[in-house]
């Protein structure tokens, strides 16, 4: 890869398409409205605006990357194909029946979200599998062959296939798909035990119901795409970002669609990584805060960190348990209703509520003066001056204070008694808390103290919210990265070729079993390999190798990570002794006299990484000129201060503020209070830290 | 001398304490040795102040644990003495009166202390799989029988855990490492929401949470009385009848609105049974103070004030009161029936508002699985204890069709097949929605479901039935058709109870129909689009649509036809 000077990356999100085209170290990008109907019409828009500023042409692109959220939007809006499940007898209803819970305990309206297949387009056949693995009712060809002859006048486009323990049996699933396949050849067929060979039938059945139902339309969408950038001249590989941070063949990326779901976040968080890399940071927490959501993500040793399942399509405030799991390798991260759109309320308990309903860009804030009455946390912004009502958008929007101190004190301050800038205080306080607290249990439940982190934020809004959430989680230094509006594409750039495998096999350390292991870890780094083959013919594949390990008994396993040596040469002791010290760190103590087993084995195969230019750090040698002084309020003091202005670039390499400042740019403005001081570094990056 | 937060601190601080708890019960879910906290969510954790009354708790969790928590602090600070709580303590007990109802429940308490000062307690209950004694189920005839009883004692002296205590409880339980490990995972529950609370008080420079307190207590106090001062003051009464162990239970309840309380007062309800199905006062009081909330206050979150206007009265040994020492291990039973106890009354204080009844309680089971002992069984065979948890059909709602095989009241969930067969050699031959059980109605009861459980080859076993409603179904409300009712036997027609530990043979296994919701309004109003898509996804058969429906024949053929067609939703 080091010998392509000319990259593209492109990142479809709900609003925008960002594309990113990189000429060697020269960097061009464009924000074109994203166009839902044919999304490759906007690509096409951005790749030729960023070739006629980088003076190319589409045809001397050497490589394309795209992420896109076209699968997680045809989850949510239920979009997909004409999908049917074929399941083990007695099993029809796993999907809708989900945890048989309630995720909201106190509403007695309260609906669960549909599942993605109604009832009748879920199919059983006889068929059994123990938790051993051994077939205990054969499955009867004919019978399936019968119920498939069934199942062609209802006309679906895709089938999924989900047995009982097929994550450790996979024989009938295939003989399912070969019947379909003989009967139905343009059907596409999905099995569980390969989109997702995991324990625990509620996720794997909706995973590779979700998969089964997203594929045609994504097939047929990467199809079109490559076909219309042909037509363009482009003669290069188009590669697909996961949601596990890396990138597969699009090939691939057309059989496994649902790995495509939170692509655009995973390449924010790959930016973040990429610049922790830049500056040699081993714990960074990345911050993304937009107009609707907020991201946070934990990056340790420069590896955004990834679990096994996540949750989409939430319905419900963002509640856990609202939306639909999903069992692929994901990047970690917390998602809350939180961003500058989120508007405020007093509930019945006079506490100030905010989020997760948003204001939209339609009527906005109450600031932008088309008639939103709610005060938006942008509202509050503006009147606790960290926004210049002039220079907003690069002063294509005209703020409106007025209009938000009415509405803040409408809706909050005459109900508490407060003034309007208290409110605004409020209303700011809260939403930093809200961010702070997801943080922090983010942390916890990872084992990690937050004070020995560093942050690194991007998104309209999180520059202005950054330094306060650095202030509240004893976080000392904070980056805030040029290009941050298009963080994501820029993250695909850096991804590397990767696939993560996965199953499910439990094995008691009493019983371990090493040739097994050697057995199992080694089929499983072969499958990896052989997708990032598919990017790459001739690079070097490292394999990252993790075991899923627990006390027996428990239902939460802790990820291990194993050299290739010691996967090579399993060895009891080392897993017990590795098992053992991250218990004790995650959870303050080891119990004794348990009995410990594995339960998910995964390799993770991965192009190594592109080497990263260290940012050689300065403290600071000259001061940066403010261009003006505003009044802005700092949290922390709880009182107006007198802040400079800065302009984000008339700031030389090496120029240094102290805070209270704002530095301003087109896309945002960088908020550094009383308690922080800056410096701007070569690569761009303004650099907070806590005074001493 | 620390300065006075402002209001903007407080409203921060009291979004703190609840994600400390929230992380809290995370901690225990993740730590957790039972499935029916890892996988279930029968568990709550809460923080409290220094004279133990609650002021915030788990989202996370069971409605019965954490108001019947909000009042267990308090017992703890009298049994032990406040001259005895250190730094370092952890408390423990399983007290069905002073704890959450039954053996089962393990609840612990830590002092949190603050550069040397008591500053506050937290909680967390847990429900464990086994506590020795007869095994999980109503067969005790007095709480002796049921398990092992742990006072109200010390866990942990400053840091030090009491080793002969662990030594005693290991030899008197099945599961020894089970119920260990779930006692340390509970301490470390406690713990991090000690050193969560420790760093905020830090923060906002407090000495104690008296004034955090009194904010959090004076606003939910306000809000609450303002809800209960907006319904009419009057007197209502309701009442509901079901199966119990060998003679059917009424729970009468009189719901009296006053301007700063409700009162249920549960005078003329059945007195306690032989059997392990009573209900120590506490859990009656979580649950009838839960459906209040639910249907006056539902936002208001748990704590000291806002469960307090919620009072409660109860002759002693009735079934809602039993006294020590009654035997109370499947008390959910009963006190999953005082929510649609209560509705009943509620629904004339504010008619249109509480759901028709539905299935109640859970529909557990617990099986014990050994060697088959009628032939040579094989020779790696253990022994094994799998308790599951599931749940029957919703009452419909004046607006919405009730949830199918959905828990209401309880909070907990079910746990994945594949994960019960991996905790012993059991198999659930079916899990799935149980077509034309719920109710008919303007809108439609919630689903029941069928379950079918046997053994591997090689294995017998007892199943422990805690099933309610076979002889007494959910009844509608305003029109709405009654549910279908519990339905249990073995695959070759041989009858068995709802209740009690029953043996089934090699070979054999257990068919079990659960209850569905009952029906809200009138089925003739229900909208023929909802009864076309009921029958298309086989929610309802064909015989019903048309029978209490009165979808015609064509209509019922259309349908069908449409479906094979795959033109429906």
């Amino acid at each position: 890869m080091e010998n392509i000077s000319i990259r593209l990356g492109v990142d479809i999100g709900g609003t925008f398409t960002d594309v990113v085209l990189e000429k060697g170290a020269e960097r061009f990008s464009t924000k074109v409205l994203t166009t839902y109907s044919a999304p490759e019409d906007a690509i096409i828009d951005g790749l030729h605006q960023v070739c006629e500023k980088a003076g190319t042409s589409p045809s001397d692109i050497e490589q394309i990357i795209h992420g896109t959220t076209l699968a997680t939007n045809a989850l949510i809006e239920r979009r997909g194909a004409k999908t049917a499940l074929i399941t083990t007898k007695g099993f029809r209803d796993v999907i809708e029946m989900r945890t048989e819970s309630r995720f909201e305990q106190y509403d007695l309206n309260l609906n669960l979200p549909e599942p993605l297949l109604p009832r009748q387009r879920r199919y059983v056949v006889e068929e059994r599998v123990n938790a051993k693995g051994e077939v205990m009712i054969d499955l009867d060809r004919a019978k399936v062959e019968a119920l498939v002859d069934e199942m062609v006048d209802a006309g679906y486009e895709s089938i999924a296939v989900g047995l009982i323990h097929s994550y450790l049996n996979d024989a009938h699933e295939k003989i399912v798909r070969e019947v379909i396949e003989e009967k139905l050849p343009d059907v596409m067929v999905s099995l569980s035990s390969e989109v997702s060979p995991q324990m625990r039938e509620y996720e794997r059945f909706n995973t590779v119901v979700a998969n089964a139902y997203i594929k045609p339309l994504m097939k047929s969408y990467l199809g079109r795409l490559k076909g219309r950038l042909a037509d363009e001249g482009v003669s290069c590989n188009i590669f697909l970002m996961h949601s596990g941070g890396g990138i597969i063949s699009l090939e691939n990326a057309a059989d496994f669609p649902v790995r495509l779901v939170e692509s655009g976040p995973a390449g924010g968080a790959v930016f973040a990584a990429n610049i922790a890399a830049s500056y040699g940071l081993d714990k960074v927490l990345s911050f993304d805060m937009g107009g609707t959501t907020a991201k946070i993500c934990l990056i340790k040793d420069q590896t955004p960190k990834t679990s096994r399942v996540f949750e989409v399509a939430r319905t419900y405030r963002f509640k856990k348990g609202s939306g639909m799991p999903i069992s692929i390798p994901v990047i970690d991260m917390v998602e809350i209703g939180a961003g500058g759109g989120s508007l405020a309320h007093v509930d019945s308990l006079n506490q100030i509520r905010v989020g997760p309903e948003s204001a939209g860009s339609e009527p906005g804030p109450a600031c932008y003066g088309r008639d939103g009455k709610h005060p938006a946390v942008t509202d509050a912004d503006l009147v606790l001056g960290k926004l210049d009502p002039d220079n907003f958008a690069g002063g294509s929007i005209k703020l409106h204070v007025d209009q938000s101190q009415a509405a803040l004190m409408a809706d909050v301050g005459d109900t508490l008694g407060m003034n309007a800038t208290e409110a605004a205080f409020g209303v700011a306080e809260v939403v930093d808390e809200n961010m702070a607290n997801a943080a922090r249990v983010h942390a916890v439940e990872n084992g990690e103290d937050l004070s020995e982190y560093t942050m690194i934020a991007f998104g309209g809004a999180a520059p202005l919210h950054a330094s306060r959430l650095c202030e509240k989680l004893g976080i000392d230094r904070l980056l805030v990265p040029p290009g941050a509006g298009v963080g994501s594409a820029i993250g695909f750039l850096r991804a590397p070729f990767s696939f993560e495998a996965n199953r499910s096999v439990y094995m008691k350390l009493s019983e371990f079993d090493p040739e097994r292991i050697k057995t199992l870890l080694s089929d499983l780094k072969q499958e990896a390999v052989s997708f990032v083959r598919n990017c790459d013919a001739e690079a070097d594949i490292l394999a990252d190798f993790k075991v899923y390990m627990r006390y027996t008994g428990q239902g939460w396993e802790i990820p291990i990570t194993l050299s290739e040596q010691e996967a090579m040469n399993p060895d009891r002791e080392t897993f017990l002794a590795l098992f053992e010290k991250d218990y004790a760190k995650l959870f303050g103590r080891t119990v004794h006299g348990m009995n410990v087993e594995i339960t998910v084995w995964a390799v993770n195969a991965t192009t190594p990484p592109q080497p990263v230019p260290q940012v050689p750090v300065t403290q600071g040698d000259s001061f940066a000129e403010a261009s003006g002084q505003r009044d802005i309020f700092d949290p922390a003091l709880g009182k107006t201060t007198k802040a400079a202005i800065v302009d984000r670039f008339e700031m030389a390499t090496g120029a240094k503020v102290e805070g209270p400042v704002a530095i301003v740019e087109d896309e945002t403005t960088i908020i550094i209070p009383s308690s922080r001081s800056a410096v701007r570094q070569v690569d761009g990056c303004i650099d907070i830290t806590a005074k001493i | 001398m620390t300065k006075t937060p402002s209001n903007v601190s407080y409203q921060v601080m009291w979004n703190r304490l609840i994600s400390v708890v929230e992380e809290q019960a995370q901690a225990l879910v993740r730590t957790a040795f039972s499935t029916s906290v890892r996988e279930a969510g029968d568990l709550s954790a809460g923080v409290y102040d220094v004279q133990g009354r609650m002021l915030a708790q788990a989202v996370t969790g069971t409605p019965g644990h954490v108001n019947a928590m909000a009042d267990a602090v308090a017992h703890f600070i009298r049994r032990i003495g406040r001259q005895n709580i250190f730094e370092g303590d952890v408390y423990i007990t399983n007290d069905p009166w002073e704890g959450t109802g039954h053996l089962h429940d393990i609840t612990m308490v830590t002092p949190s202390f603050f550069k040397g000062t008591l500053v506050g307690f937290f909680a967390c209950t847990a429900h464990i799989v086994d506590i020795g004694g007869r095994g999980f189920g109503a067969d005790a005839a007095s709480v002796y029988e049921e398990g092992l009883y742990i006072p109200i004692m010390k866990f942990a002296e400053r840091g030090d855990v009491d080793m002969p205590f662990i030594h005693l409880v290991r030899g008197n339980v099945r599961e020894p490492d089970q119920l260990v490990g779930d006692m340390y995972a509970l301490a470390t529950c406690n713990e991090i929401g000690h050193r969560r609370l420790v760093e905020m008080m830090g923060e906002f420079d407090l000495a104690d949470l008296e004034g955090i307190a009194t904010f959090i207590m004076e606003n939910s106090r306000r809000a609450t009385l303002e809800r209960i001062a907006a319904l009419p003051r009057m007197e209502a009464e309701g009442a509901l009848t079901v199966d119990g162990f060998d003679q059917p239970i009424t729970l009468k309840v009189k719901l009296t609105i006053a301007e700063d309380h409700i009162l249920s007062d549960f005078a003329g309800t059945s007195g306690v049974d032989k059997k392990g199905i009573n209900c120590p006062l506490v859990y009656t009081k979580a649950y009838a103070c839960y459906a209040l909330k639910c249907a006056i206050a539902p936002e208001i979150p748990n704590n000291h004030a806002s469960l307090e206007p919620f009072k409660i009265a109860a002759p002693d040994n009735t079934i809602v009161n039993a006294l020590h020492p009654a035997p109370v291990a499947l008390r959910h039973i009963v006190g999953h029936f005082v929510p649609d106890a209560v509705y009943s009354a509620l629904d004339k204080v504010i008619p249109g508002v509480v759901p028709a009844e539905g299935a109640g309680c859970l529909c557990n089971f617990q099986v014990s699985l050994r060697p088959r002992s009628d032939e040579a069984a094989p020779k790696d065979a253990v022994r094994a204890e799998v308790l599951t948890f599931n749940s029957g059909g919703a009452g419909a709602r004046p607006e919405h069709d009730g949830l199918n095989a959905t828990a209401f009241p309880s909070g907990v969930m079910t746990m994945p097949i594949e994960a019960t067969e991996h905790t012993g050699p059991v198999i659930i031959w079916r899990k799935e929605l149980r077509p034309d059980s719920g109710g008919a109605g303007k809108q439609r009861g919630g689903l029941g479901q069928y379950m079918e459980v046997g053994a591997m080859e090689g294995y017998e076993f007892d199943i422990q039935a805690m099933f309610d409603r076979v002889n007494h179904p959910a009844k509608g409300r305003r029109g709405g058709a009654q549910g279908a009712s519990t339905t249990i036997a073995q695959d070759d027609g041989s009858t068995m109870r709802g209740k009690g530990k029953q043996f089934v043979p090699h070979g054999r296994k257990v068919m079990m129909a659960f209850p569905g919701g009952a029906g809200y309004g009138e089925p003739k109003e229900r909208d023929l689009a909802l009864v076309k898509r009921d029958l298309a996804r086989g929610y309802i058969s064909a015989e019903t649509a048309q029978e209490s429906y009165g979808l015609s024949p064509d209509d019922v053929a259309e349908v069908l036809e449409a479906v094979r067609l795959g033109t429906t939703s």
